[in-house]
């Protein structure tokens, strides 16, 4: 066996062993954030590590034991349609999040969408009055 | 090595499962479930990977790529049409 081909297998197997490790360990810490996290926002904000960080990491090590070059492309093709969905969802959850009320206000740093509702609930107040006569 | 790493990430993915599992069980809100059940379609996925890289074959490829396609569907469904059941303050 050529000596130097086997090295080059021990660093791939080392670095895709690694890969695989990390990225099982952020569906860990997402379960974690999960549980202990206090509100919907920020366990939206665990949920996120294993969506897309731990799904690059594992399918790097899927096409580094592979190695064939033809994969690489369905592999990135997986992966930008994570990236393209996975804000698409989140963006739906947290906004029904927010019209429900599933959040503790007093940990907000900044809320910029409640000028947004504020101003569409008095368009609608306004338009009630207008329908139902002067007050 | 391989058996090694199969069997460490078989562990740590088993506790992250029942972890989104029991997020799933208790959650006080409809959203915290779904986002949950996300997360737990993020796991499978990622014994789909570990299973392909370990065993060394191509088996999962297409329903990996299907799912990160499709799988936003659910929760976008149930996110659009969640209701607030609660009492809240009507001003009118």
């Amino acid at each position: 066996m050529n000596p130097e081909v086997s090295g080059v297998d021990t660093v791939i197997d080392t670095v895709s062993a690694v890969f695989m490790v990390v990225g099982a360990l952020m569906s860990l810490g997402a379960a974690v954030g999960l549980l202990r996290f206090p509100d919907l926002m920020s366990r939206m904000h665990a949920a996120t590590k294993p969506q897309v960080l731990g799904l690059f990491l594992l399918l790097a090590s899927v096409g580094l034991q592979l190695g064939t070059w033809w994969v690489w492309p369905v592999l990135l093709v997986a992966w930008i349609f994570q990236l393209l969905t996975v804000p698409v969802s989140a963006h739906m959850v947290g906004r029904a999040g927010y019209r429900t009320k599933h959040l503790h206000k007093e940990l907000l740093t900044t809320d910029e969408l409640e000028a947004v509702v504020q101003k569409a609930a008095d368009k609608r107040d306004a338009d009630d009055d207008e329908t139902s006569g002067p007050a | 090595m391989m058996e090694i790493v199969l069997i460490v990430t078989a562990v740590i993915l088993s506790l992250a499962a029942a972890g989104a599992i029991i997020r799933i069980a208790i959650g006080p809100s409809l959203l915290d479930r779904v986002l949950a059940s996300d997360v737990l379609l993020a796991i499978i996925g990622a014994t789909l990977c570990i299973d392909m890289a370990v065993n060394r074959h191509l088996n999962n490829l297409m329903l990996l790529v299907a799912l990160s396609i499709i799988g936003f569907i659910g929760s976008v469904t149930v996110a659009r049409f969640v209701a607030d059941r609660r009492e809240q303050p009507h001003e009118s």
